[in-house]
């Protein structure tokens, strides 16, 4: 069913008052992206530092309601420590699950499924979206 | 006051709709969807071109709308040009007169409240041209004051550009002395009356403004079409910005001759249907009688309000604000989150920065919610508004925003 508890789950509150990785940092280590979304004032940018293949540190700063807020603290500590590999498919997945499209379900989200329920939102995707695009172009910059 | 009125358009019918948001685009009437379904069914053809008599007739209506949306407004006929919408008529005035009349060191007068379709075209001369953009300090409630208006205008302004209707805080720009006052220096003014033709009467004789620019589809009308008034002998002097098709009376290998106003100014095929469903728009609007509309709203708004403050954890904007806009906030909730709950009591509103960034950023808010209100809305949806923002406000309380 369509409800507002499923869109606002506790663990997306959780990131949203408590953000973890949150600031950036002033490191030419880190590969930086600034995504901002003018229709609605989200605003976003993340930070990540790719070290022999692997995702070392992701940080983020911005403005923005608190799904788009909580989805980057969210990727912020799920992509720590994985692969670049693993990181762009479970990106590329994340942001089809959001957008209500086929999508791999075998992955583990660990705290991401919880935006599960944005798809019966489709308002609301494109606020699910903004940080893990920016962490994939972050990403992509630095390889 | 209205009571059947909702019966009039087609997407009310059967639909729990609660529709706030007005002031983006006001729903369309079957009047107007039927005028413009008739000549797709019965003239399709272009105007101006042909002279069979499906074209005479074709020309003829679009003639007949622009004749209805002159002396709605008190213009002349020629003085109406018909456009995309106010955002390509408030861009003409720039492109043309601004780029053509305005010199290094002349100062355009705008204000915080305006519109990016107002803001953004003058911002662009005052680059291109050298020229100074100057900005209405606001006063404390965000309105543009004579005083205030007064305390920035010089031998120098030779552009003044503003609002008459805030999109943001509905506010009422006292445009009359501000005209009156401009021209005793020399400038023409150009207002942007999106917000106000939908919601006031308009007559740019006794307004006396220079130029005066709406949109259809935030007055009933359909989207793609939009009117801007000049006044006669400001149009004579000025060049198109779009040339093509239809605007030209002579055309050689090395210079061509344009047409006279509005036609030099109406390159290409124009909107034919979308100016006839703004001519029944009109139609509609005389019907209901505009006073009434203001006047309904306004009791919405009021009453709105009243509740409105008297919930705890609601920031309101503009508590004064003299037309059928609220700017508001749930406290602590961004607007995008609090919209979706709208959006689950099927009530429209708007949230955040409604194109006009500058009134946001002086509000020193990230974003704010926006109810609009038009004919087509109650009392009881008022109430159903109020009881859905109680709702929302402890909805994500209780979530721990």
């Amino acid at each position: 069913m369509k409800t507002l508890e499923n869109l606002y789950r506790q663990i997306i509150m959780d990131h949203y008052k408590n953000p973890k990785n949150k600031g950036l940092v002033d490191d030419p280590k880190y590969h930086t992206v600034h995504i901002k979304n003018p229709s609605c004032g989200d605003d976003i940018t993340i930070q990540t530092n790719v070290t022999d293949h692997h995702v070392t540190g992701v940080r983020h700063e911005g403005s923005g309601c608190s799904i788009c807020c909580s989805s980057a603290s969210v990727l912020s500590t799920i992509m720590i420590g994985k692969t670049v590999e693993d990181a762009i498919y479970m990106t590329d997945h994340y942001l089809k699950m959001v957008a209500n499209q086929p999508y791999d379900e075998t992955i583990e989200f660990e705290d991401a499924i919880a935006y599960q329920g944005v798809r019966q939102f489709p308002a609301r995707i494109k606020c699910a979206s903004i940080a893990w695009q920016a962490f994939k172009q972050s990403i992509k910059g630095k390889e | 006051m209205f009571e059947n009125v909702k019966d009039d358009f087609p997407v009310l019918i059967n639909n729990p709709l609660i529709y706030l948001d007005t002031a983006a685009s006001s729903l369309t009437p079957k009047t107007v969807i039927d005028k413009m379904n008739e000549y797709y069914m019965h003239y399709p053809v272009n105007v101006h071109r042909g002279v069979y008599e499906l074209s005479h007739r074709a020309t003829q209506m679009y003639e007949h709308a622009r004749t209805v949306i002159a002396k709605y407004i008190n213009a002349s006929f020629d003085e109406v040009i018909f456009t995309r919408g106010a955002t390509s008529a408030l861009n003409l005035v720039a492109l043309s007169y601004g780029m053509d009349y305005l010199n290094a060191g002349d100062e355009i007068i705008v204000s915080e409240l305006e519109h990016h379709s107002q803001l953004l075209p003058w911002q662009n001369v005052a680059i291109k041209k050298k020229c100074r953009l100057v900005y209405v300090p606001l006063d404390d409630e965000g309105r543009i004051t004579v005083d205030n208006f007064l305390s920035v205008l010089t031998s120098k302004t030779k552009v003044v550009a503003l609002t008459y209707v805030s999109n943001v805080m509905g506010y009422i720009t006292p445009l009359k002395p501000i005209i009156d006052a401009a021209h005793k220096v020399g400038a023409i003014v150009s207002v942007d009356a999106a917000q106000a033709a939908p919601h006031l009467p308009i007559d740019v004789r006794d307004l006396n403004a220079d130029f005066l620019a709406f949109s259809g589809h935030k007055m009933f009308g359909p989207t793609g079409i939009g009117v801007l008034y000049g006044s006669r002998h400001l149009l004579a002097k000025m060049t198109p910005i779009e040339l093509g098709g239809d605007m030209n009376d002579n055309v050689e290998k090395d210079h061509a001759v344009w047409k006279d106003a509005p036609y030099k100014f109406e390159a290409g095929t124009p909107p034919i249907a979308e100016a006839l469903g703004l001519c029944e728009a009109v139609q509609y609007i005389k019907k209901l009688d505009i006073t009434a509309i203001a006047n309904h709203e306004k009791a919405l708004a009021k009453y709105t309000i009243n509740a409105l403050k008297k919930i705890p954890g609601i920031t309101l904007y503009n508590p004064t604000t003299e037309t059928g806009i609220i700017a508001f906030n749930i406290d602590g909730v961004h607007p995008h989150d609090a919209v979706t709950a709208f959006d689950q009591d099927h009530i429209a509103l708007r949230a955040g920065h409604h194109c006009a960034q500058l009134v946001i950023k002086w509000l020193k808010v990230p974003a704010t919610l926006r109810a609009s209100f038009y004919v087509y809305n109650t009392f009881d949806e008022c109430d159903q508004f109020v009881q859905s923002v109680i709702k929302a406000r402890d909805f994500f309380l209780s979530v721990g925003f």
